[in-house]
C-alpha cells in the first residue's frame, strides 16, 4: 500500500519507504549516484550538488530530495554524467589539489570521482590556488583548508555525533570556507577520536591525522581496491539484482 | 573597558531574551555600538546566548554590514551598481577619497570614517547615490560629495546632510531623507490617489478565511517579487498545512540591482502593505508577521515602526482585530543586514531563524516548514498590496485590468539611460517600446528586464511584453544606451552574482567566479571562439545544478547576451591564426605562473587581482 514507493532510475524499477530519498533508494537498490557531501550517519545537506538527477525533466539533488511514487529519474545520462564531471573539476580548480603529493591520495573521494567520471587531468578551468595557512597547532590534527571542498561532513559530523561544535562555516560566496572555534585547532575542545575528525568523514586531504601519513601502500589503498561507488553496486551483484 | 563592552554585550542579548534566534538583532546593536564584532565579542554573545563562537563568526562574516574589525564612527557606502557607475559613482569615490584621506575598503586612522562601496541601494533612479550611515545621500556630482566630506568632517551629525527633503513622507519627520519617489505613473490598483484605506481588510473579515482565500484565487493574482506563483494557492497551502503556528512574511529585502518600487510602497503605502498583510494572516490563520527590511532602507525603520504603533492603538493589529474577536495579529520587523541572497525566501527564513542567509533545502517548501518549521506565507511588499485592494474591489475588477492571463497592474522601477526614472505602474501587457517612450529613453540599445538575475534584449525585441507568458519581472527596467559597453554591463552583473553567492552551493560558488574571469578574457581581447563554446556550456552546468534561483539565473546575463549581441562578442574575439591552440591565451599563462611563482592567487589576493587588470 502506501508504505512503499515505487518509481524508476533509468528505468529500474526501485522501491522506497517514505521519508526515503533518492539516493537511499538507490543505494538500497544497488545503483550509485555520485555524492560528496553526503556519507551515511549524518543528515544530508544537498551542497557539492554532484549527486545531480533528473527528475521528471527537472535537476535535483538525489540525497535531499524524497522519493515520490511514479518518478521518473534519469542518473546515468550523458547530460547529467556531463554536470557532474562540471562540478568536480569546479571543486579541483577552486582548491589546491595535488594529488601525487597528498596523503589522502588513494582515499580522496573527490580524486576517486575524479577517476571515475573520466576526469584525468582536471585543465578545463582557471585555478583560485588558495593561499590560506595551515593549521597544525594540534598535538594530533592538522587542518589544510585549501583542500577543502566545503562538503561539511566536520561540521555535521561535531555538531550531531560529538555533540560539540569544533566547526562551523563562515565567509560567503568563494570565500566561504570552514572556520574552528577557537584562534586555532588547538584552542578547540576537539579530540582526535572525534568522530569529526575520524578517518572517512573529511573526504579530502584536509582535515589529517599526525604521525600517520601514507598509511597504506599504493595498490591496496581505500580506492586502489575498491574504485568509488562499487561497494554500493556490489550489494547489487551480491543480492543478485533485487531491489 | 573590558567589562564595559561585556556590560553592553549582556545588555544587547538580554534585550533579545537571549535568544539565539535574534542574533541578527543583537549583532547590529554591538556592531553599531562598538564599531565592529570582535573575536572576543563573539565569544561573548556565544557565551551569553548558549551558542558556539564559530557560529557567530559564521554569521558575522556572511553579512556585508558586519565586520570583525573596527569600522569608523561614520560609514560611507557608495552605491556601486552599473547604472551609478554609468552615472559617474567612480568620479565620487576619488572625491571621497581625497577629502577623507581614505581609499575604498578603508578607515580612517582615527576610526572617523569608512569608505566602501555596497551594491545597488535601491536608488538608481536617483543615481549615484550613497549611503552614510543610515542616511540616503542621492544625485551625488562631486561637488556635493565634496560638501559631504567637508560637512561630515566639521559636524558628524549624519541627519544635518538632508538639506531638501524628498516629496510625500520622505519628509516626513521620521523619515526625514532627500530620497525622491518619482512616482512617474499612477495605475488604477495601488498607486492611484484616494485609496479607501481598511476597506480590504473590513471586508475580507466579514468573510472566512476560506472565502477571501478563494477570492485571491479567482483575482489572478500572482506573486510580484518575481518567481510569479499563485498567491491564493500559497495561502491555500499554508492555510490546509496542520500545525499549531502560522507566519506571514512580507519580503521587503529588494535587492535586485535597479529594483526600488518597494522603497516607494514602503514610503507610501505603509498601512496598505500591513493591512494586505493583516488580511493574509487572516486567510491562513496567522497570529505572527514580520517585514524583513533590507538594512539599506533602515532609514524607513522608524517610521514603519511608528505606523504599526499607530495600527495597534487603532485595533488593526494586535488582538482582536477590527472587533473580530479571534483574530489577533501582529507584526515585527526584521532588519537585514547586507545580503541580496536573502530576498530568496527560504534564505530570509534563515535569515529571520538567526542564521546564515542561506536558501533552505526544498521540499519542504515555506508553506508547510517555514520560519521556525512553522507553515510560512512570504509573499512581496506589492503582492499584499494588491492583495487589500482585491479585498477591497473585488477579484473581477482586478482581473480585469492587465491581460487575459496576467491581471492587474505592476509597478516597474526604470532607471538608467532615461529622462524619466522611476516607477510606473502599468497594466500587465505593456510593451517595452512603449515603456522607453514613457520614459523618455532615446538612443536606447539594451533593455535589462527584471534586474541582474532578469533578461536582457536588444532592439529587436523591444515589442516584447511585460507579462507572466513573456517578460516576467519584479519589475527592474534598466535602460542603455548605445554609449554602453555590454560586456561591461555583463562584467557588472557576474561580480554582482559571485559576490553575493552565498556559497552554500559548488556550482554557483564556483561557477559565478569563473563565468566572470572567462567574460574579462572577452573583454580584454583575449578570448576567441572556444572561449564562447565555454562560457555557454559553463552557463548551463550552473543554471541547471545550482541550488536556488541565484545560481540558476546568475548565467543568464552571459546567455542572453551572446544571443541577443553576437556581434559584439565577435568583434572582440581574436581569430586563431597565432597557431595557438584554440582558447590558449599566452599572457594568462604567463600570469598563472608568474602567479604560482609568487604563491599569490587571482581570486583570493586582492592586491594581485588588481594588477592583473
Ligand atoms: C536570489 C533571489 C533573490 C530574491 N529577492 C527577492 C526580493 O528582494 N524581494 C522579493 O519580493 N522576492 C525576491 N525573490 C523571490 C522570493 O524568493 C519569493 O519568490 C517571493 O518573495 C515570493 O513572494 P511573491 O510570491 O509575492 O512574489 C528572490 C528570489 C531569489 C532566488
Ligand atoms: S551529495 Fe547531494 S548535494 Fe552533495
Amino acid at each position: 500500500m502506501s508504505d512503499v514507493i515505487i518509481f524508476k532510475i533509468d528505468g529500474v524499477e526501485v522501491s522506497a519507504k517514505p521519508g526515503q530519498t533518492i539516493m537511499n533508494a538507490a543505494d538500497e537498490a544497488g545503483i550509485y549516484i555520485p555524492r560528496l557531501c553526503d556519507v551515511e550517519g549524518l543528515e544530508p545537506q544537498g551542497s557539492c550538488r554532484v549527486c545531480t538527477v533528473k527528475v521528471n525533466g527537472r535537476t535535483a539533488a538525489a540525497c535531499t530530495q524524497p522519493a515520490a511514487p511514479g518518478m521518473v529519474v534519469e542518473n546515468d545520462t550523458l547530460e547529467i554524467r556531463n554536470c557532474r564531471r562540471d562540478i568536480v573539476r569546479m571543486l579541483f580548480h577552486e582548491g589546491n589539489h595535488l594529488c601525487p603529493c597528498c596523503e589522502a591520495s588513494g582515499r580522496c573521494e573527490l580524486q576517486a570521482l575524479g577517476y571515475r567520471l573520466g576526469i584525468l587531468q582536471p585543465d578545463k578551468y582557471p585555478y583560485l590556488q588558495p593561499v590560506r595557512p595551515v593549521d597544525a597547532s594540534h598535538p594530533d590534527i592538522m587542518l589544510d583548508t585549501n583542500r577543502c571542498i566545503r562538503c561539511g561532513r566536520c561540521i555535521r559530523a561535531s555538531r550531531h555525533l560529538d555533540h560539540k561544535n569544533v566547526f562551523g562555516y563562515i565567509g560567503r560566496g568563494i570565500y566561504k570556507q570552514v572556520g574552528v572555534n577557537g584562534k586555532n585547532l588547538a584552542q578547540t575542545d576537539v579530540h582526535v577520536d572525534d568522530h569529526a575528525v575520524a578517518p572517512g568523514i573529511c573526504p579530502v586531504g584536509c582535515i589529517i591525522q599526525k604521525r600517520r601519513g601514507f598509511y597504506d601502500p599504493v595498490g591496496q589503498r581505500k580506492f586502489d581496491v575498491n574504485p568509488i561507488g562499487t561497494e554500493i553496486e556490489k550489494h547489487l551483484k551480491d543480492a543478485g539484482g533485487k531491489k | 573597558m573590558k567589562s564595559d563592552q561585556d556590560l553592553l554585550i549582556t545588555r544587547s542579548c538580554s534585550k533579545y531574551g537571549n535568544d539565539p534566534g535574534r542574533v541578527i538583532d543583537i549583532l547590529w546593536e554591538i556592531q553599531k555600538s562598538l564599531g565592529c564584532v570582535s573575536y572576543e565579542a563573539m565569544e561573548k554573545i556565544a557565551a551569553t546566548i548558549n551558542t558556539s563562537r564559530v557560529q557567530i563568526e559564521g554569521i558575522v562574516s556572511f553579512y556585508s554590514f558586519f565586520s570583525e574589525t573596527p569600522k569608523g564612527k561614520i560609514i560611507i557606502r557608495l552605491c556601486d551598481d552599473i547604472v551609478d557607475r554609468h552615472a559617474g559613482v567612480e568620479q565620487i569615490a576619488v572625491v571621497f577619497s581625497e577629502e577623507l584621506g581614505i581609499g575604498i575598503g578603508q578607515t580612517s586612522p582615527d576610526r572617523e570614517f569608512s569608505l566602501e562601496y555596497t551594491p545597488c541601494i535601491g536608488m538608481s533612479d536617483q543615481a549615484p547615490a550613497a549611503l552614510v550611515n543610515d542616511v540616503v545621500v542621492t544625485s551625488l556630482t562631486p561637488d556635493s560629495a565634496r560638501e559631504t566630506a567637508r560637512r561630515l568632517k566639521a559636524n558628524p551629525d549624519t541627519s544635518k546632510l538632508v538639506a531638501a527633503k524628498g516629496d510625500g513622507n520622505n519628509g516626513h519627520r521620521l523619515i526625514n531623507t532627500m530620497v525622491k519617489n518619482n512616482i512617474r505613473l499612477k495605475g488604477e490598483v495601488i498607486l492611484a490617489d484616494g485609496i479607501q484605506a481598511e476597506a480590504g481588510l473590513k471586508k475580507a473579515l466579514s468573510k472566512t478565511p476560506l472565502e477571501v482565500i478563494q477570492e485571491v484565487v479567482e483575482s489572478g493574482l500572482r506573486g510580484r517579487g518575481g518567481a510569479g506563483f499563485s498567491t491564493g494557492e500559497k495561502w491555500r497551502l499554508a492555510q490546509k498545512a496542520l500545525a499549531s503556528k502560522r507566519f506571514v512574511i512580507c519580503n521587503a529585502d529588494e535587492g535586485e540591482p535597479g529594483t526600488f518600487k518597494d522603497r516607494v510602497l514602503l514610503t507610501e503605502r505603509a498601512d496598505l502593505i500591513f493591512e494586505g498583510m493583516a488580511i493574509a494572516a487572516y486567510a491562513i490563520g496567522s497570529d505572527s508577521g514580520i517585514l524583513y527590511l533590507r538594512a539599506e532602507y533602515a532609514y524607513l525603520r522608524p517610521f514603519l515602526e511608528a505606523v504599526l504603533e499607530e495600527r495597534r492603538k487603532s485595533g488593526l493589529l494586535g488582538s482582536a482585530i477590527c472587533g473580530k474577536k479571534d483574530f489577533s495579529f501582529d507584526i515585527r520587523i526584521q532588519l537585514g543586514a547586507g545580503a541580496y541572497i536573502c530576498g530568496e525566501e527560504s534564505a530570509l527564513i534563515s535569515s529571520c531563524e538567526g542564521l546564515r542567509g542561506e536558501p533552505k533545502n526544498r521540499p519542504p517548501f515555506p508553506v508547510e516548514k517555514g520560519y521556525l518549521s512553522k507553515p510560512t506565507a512570504v509573499n512581496n511588499v506589492e503582492t499584499f498590496c494588491c492583495a487589500a485592494r482585491i479585498m477591497d474591489r473585488g477579484s473581477s475588477w482586478f482581473a480585469g485590468i492587465g491581460t487575459k492571463a496576467s491581471h492587474g497592474t505592476k509597478l516597474l522601477s526604470v532607471s538608467g539611460d532615461c529622462a524619466k526614472p522611476g516607477v510606473y505602474e502599468v497594466p500587465y501587457g505593456v510593451e517595452v517600446a512603449a515603456l522607453l517612450e514613457m520614459a523618455g529613453a532615446e538612443d536606447t540599445a539594451i533593455v535589462q528586464v527584471g534586474g541582474a538575475s532578469g533578461d536582457m534584449i536588444g532592439r529587436r525585441s523591444f515589442n516584447r511584453k511585460i507579462c507572466f507568458s513573456d517578460l516576467a519581472t519584479g519589475g527592474a527596467i534598466t535602460l542603455f544606451n548605445s554609449s554602453r559597453n555590454v560586456l561591461a554591463i555583463v562584467d557588472y552583473y557576474l561580480e554582482f552574482f559571485a559576490h553575493e553567492s552565498c556559497g552554500y552551493c559548488t556550482p554557483c560558488r564556483v561557477g559565478t567566479v569563473f563565468l566572470r574571469e572567462r567574460i574579462q578574457k572577452v573583454m580584454h581581447g583575449f578570448a576567441d571562439k572556444a572561449d564562447l563554446e565555454y562560457l555557454q556550456e559553463l552557463g548551463k552546468t550552473i543554471m541547471i545544478t545550482s541550488r536556488c534561483g541565484l545560481g540558476s539565473s546568475a548565467p543568464k546575463c552571459v546567455l542572453h547576451s551572446i544571443a541577443q549581441f553576437p556581434l559584439v562578442y565577435s568583434s572582440h574575439l581574436k581569430e586563431s591564426l597565432d597557431g595557438l591552440q584554440p582558447g590558449f591565451n599566452i599572457q594568462k599563462a604567463l600570469e598563472e605562473s608568474r602567479r604560482i611563482a609568487k604563491r599569490k592567487s587571482m581570486i583570493y589576493d586582492p592586491v594581485f587581482g588588481n594588477e592583473g587588470e
